[in-house]
């Protein structure tokens, strides 16, 4: 078929808007050119064509959106099957030149253009042999002509990126430009684990942990006011860095906040889409907890007082090693249970958005070392320092928003993760118990769980877990 | 029950002739001598000349007598001693047993078991020692069973015996001896499921028939290495069960095809192309193929194992596609 229609930019994209093309009737384009410009609601990005011919017309116009697998284009295969101009410019060969589809097709590969060309053959029939003659008598500048007229011959050489299918597919599905990674694959193609390592912005400052040289550089990307554009040039690698830096710099801080919603946006609609969530919730009886939690705080300077987070992620770590099915990894078709208890710990950032670090080994800790690693993580996690394992590890994650006076949080589960845990805020609550009214402190606790893996049964058990485990505070 | 893929086999017969009395085996030297191999040593003895034939160095005149048993009612079983002579049988497993049923219009069915000896490494000689196996899994019509474990040797030939359409099966000459544990009641096994005997995650190695035992080995020392492979054992190559290996491939990202055959036109070119065709977006490597080297199998033994598929090979095959080096 000649149809070019409106390819799937990722798993989540079902429409797109044509806001530029990058080829005009009569273009000759080859598998892999670029044709137009398409955005896609979470970025504009090329768009190449699937197939080797002539543009014959343009199906909708720019600003149009369209659904995925509209046409939106006509790429004939030869230039004969062009219909008779309706609503495009003339094509280029002019009447009166005689050339057969090869050899026009040569002259389009090579940028010659077939109506200059006086045909040696007969009846005036331009030959193969005229068709390279023109080229090397024009030699580079038939070759440089086109480049010249747009960015798009040099862009589409260079869009060519080695790369695994498999890397292909993920770059497609997280919005990851394949251009952008450095492949370690043989022959120099990029890999999964190239995608995966160039994925996440919030990322991108953590990773290098130690403060080398390239720091300044990098802290210019991560805090404006710190990095005033003079210091750029200062940075280690000469060109580079001092052409880059700023630039980068400027650009990355007016949009982070912007990139990483839009990071989790992306995460979070994949969630939604491929997990099966379901959802449960109970209240937690925390009298005890509460009570044990005051009287262990009245013994203990300001700066070493417990919060009760740090007994609900304590229960929760606990009872995540005993119903394993939420605690681990939903990948490549299987569920893979995790053996140990990283708890992932949502962090809301001050210019928007959040991170999920985990806390290693959560249920192995005291509640003091919990508290103390809590403190921490969250102080490094708004100061933009988070370790690569931190971002990676967490086999569970919990959200608590009871800060913010919320009662009850469902979470969406954090992909390859199976579960989240929300808490609400911690309230006094009228409570019966043994017959009895009174007032007793409370909080809700939800369950957002992956169907794949486990059931409401489980789920259930997990959160009566939890529920057990703050009745003897002291054990935590 | 400690018993040999040869046992296995010899077991499965007599199961098979016990079982329905229109089974009978025949063959080059199957009866007095006991079998080229030694698989019906003493079953001559057991179920009289009726049921044991002899016959004649004409591959093409029993397989063919054969062909017209089974569309008689009969089910037999004939072995052709190795996959290199079968070619004189060509005609009428290809001609005749494949397409009966599709040009009777589905009126014949053609219930015959071929067995033969395939593949190399006993130094044999080129003429004995080639696997072709690869050839007969192209024609439809045909199923293509290659028993690589005591279980199946056990108890793939009941299954085949109750297909009602022909069924090749391709025993690994370096097999035979192969000794280990059987299930007392082992019995009758599925031959439409290749089965995953190893699990990883980083690499799916398949395979089939007489090179199981060495793409073992090779997940074995690769897991000391830190690559943690898949293996599959194929079992039937037509038809290929394509649903294990991608369900392999999409968890491991990567595959080695190892196959005793000629690369060029393999069974394992089908396979790699299929991955290709099937898990394409799954894959984080090239899919390499472990055969041997295009040449005739030489006769001396240094020779010979050079050009055949080995340990080495399969892991510096599975190193270069986890990107480990090698």
């Amino acid at each position: 078929m000649d149809e070019f229609r409106m390819p799937s930019l990722g798993a989540d994209m079902e429409h797109g808007k044509v806001v530029e093309w990058l080829v005009k009737p009569g273009d000759y384009v080859h598998k892999g050119d670029l044709v137009a410009a398409v955005d896609t609601d979470k970025t504009v990005m090329d768009i190449e064509s699937f197939q080797e011919g002539v543009v014959a017309e343009f199906l909708v116009d720019i600003g149009d959106t369209v659904d995925v697998g509209t046409p939106i284009a006509r790429i004939t295969a030869t230039p004969a099957e062009i219909p008779p101009p309706a609503r495009i410019p003339p094509p280029e060969p002019e009447p009166g030149t005689k050339a057969p589809p090869p050899v026009r097709h040569l002259a389009h590969t090579l940028g010659v253009d077939v109506g200059r060309i006086s045909g040696s053959g007969p009846g005036g029939e331009v030959t193969r042999a005229d068709v390279e003659r023109a080229a090397a008598a024009s030699g580079t500048s038939a070759r440089a002509a086109p480049a010249a007229e747009s960015d798009v011959p040099v862009e589409s050489a260079a869009h060519r990126v080695r790369s695994s299918p498999l890397a292909r597919r993920l770059a497609a599905e997280l919005g990851v430009d394949l251009q952008a990674i450095a492949g370690t694959g043989p022959g120099g193609a990029v890999t999964e684990e190239d995608v995966l390592a160039a994925v996440p912005p919030r990322e991108r400052a953590p990773k290098e942990e130690a403060p080398s040289k390239r720091a300044p550089s990098e802290r210019a990307a991560e805090e404006p006011a710190e990095a005033p554009p003079s210091e750029a040039p200062v940075a280690e690698p000469p060109h580079k860095a001092a052409e880059e830096a700023p630039r980068r710099g400027r650009k990355d801080t007016g949009s982070k906040a912007e990139t990483l919603r839009q990071a989790i946006g992306s995460l979070m609609s994949r969630s939604k889409k491929e997990i099966p969530h379901y959802y449960l919730s109970t209240t937690l009886d925390l009298a005890a907890a509460m009570a044990w939690m005051q009287g262990a705080n009245q013994q203990r300077p300001v700066s070493s007082r417990l919060v009760p987070s740090a007994l609900l992620l304590k229960a929760t770590a606990l009872a995540a090693k005993e119903v394993p099915d939420m605690n681990g990894f939903f990948t490549k078709g299987a569920f893979q249970p995790s053996a140990a208890v990283h708890l992932g710990v949502a962090v809301a950032l001050r210019h928007g958005g959040l991170v999920a670090p985990a806390l290693h080994d959560a249920d192995t800790l005291t509640l003091d070392e919990l508290m103390d690693q809590l403190r921490d993580l969250v102080g490094r996690a708004r100061a933009g320092r988070l370790q690569r394992a931190e971002m990676a590890d967490p086999t569970l994650t919990v959200t608590n928003l009871g800060d913010l006076g919320v009662e009850s949080v469902y979470g969406v589960i954090y992909p390859p993760q199976v579960a989240m845990v929300g808490f609400g805020k911690v309230l006094e609550q009228p409570w019966a118990h043994n017959g009895m009214l009174g007032i007793r402190h409370a909080a809700i606790a939800t369950l957002s769980a992956d169907h794949r893996v486990s059931d409401g049964l489980r789920g259930g058990r997990f959160l009566a877990r939890i529920d057990e485990l703050l009745q003897k505070p002291g054990e935590l | 029950m400690k018993t040999t893929y040869r046992e296995a086999m010899r077991a499965a017969l007599r199961d098979a002739m016990k079982r329905d009395e229109r089974v009978f085996l025949m063959g080059e030297d199957v009866g007095r001598y006991g079998g080229s191999f030694a698989v019906s040593l003493g079953l001559l003895e057991e179920f009289g000349p009726d049921r044991i034939r002899d016959t004649p160095l004409s591959e093409s005149g029993f397989v063919g007598a054969g062909i017209g048993a089974a569309l008689g009612g009969m089910r037999p079983v004939v072995e052709i001693m190795t996959v290199n002579f079968s070619l004189l049988a060509l005609d009428q497993i290809i001609n005749n047993a494949a397409t009966l049923l599709h040009m009777s219009g589905g009126q014949f069915n053609v219930p015959i078991v071929i067995r033969m000896t395939t593949g190399a490494g006993r130094q044999l000689g080129a003429q004995h020692s080639h696997s072709l196996e690869g050839w007969y899994a192209h024609i439809p019509g045909l199923r293509i069973l290659a028993p690589a474990t005591l279980a199946d040797a056990r108890g793939m030939l009941w299954t085949a015996l109750q297909d009602p359409d022909p069924v090749l099966i391709f025993e690994h000459g370096s097999l035979y001896n192969v000794a280990g544990e059987l299930d007392d009641d082992a019995g009758a096994v599925d031959i439409d499921k290749a089965t995953l005997l190893r699990e990883g995650d980083a690499i799916t190695l398949i395979t089939y028939g007489g090179t199981l035992p060495l793409v073992l080995e090779a997940a074995e020392q690769l897991d000391g290495e830190g690559i943690d492979a898949d293996v599959i054992d194929l079992r039937t190559l037509r038809p290929l069960d394509a649903h294990t290996i991608m369900d392999s491939v999409a968890r491991t990202h990567r595959a080695v095809v190892v196959d005793e055959g000629w690369r060029s036109g393999s069974i394992s070119a089908e396979i790699a192309a299929r991955i290709c065709e099937q898990a394409f977006f799954d894959l984080d490597a090239p899919v390499e193929r472990v055969c041997s080297l295009e040449v005739p199998v030489p006769y001396a033994k240094h020779l010979e194992q050079a050009a055949l598929p080995s340990v080495e090979r399969v892991m510096a095959a599975a190193r270069r596609a986890v990107g480990a080096g090698g």
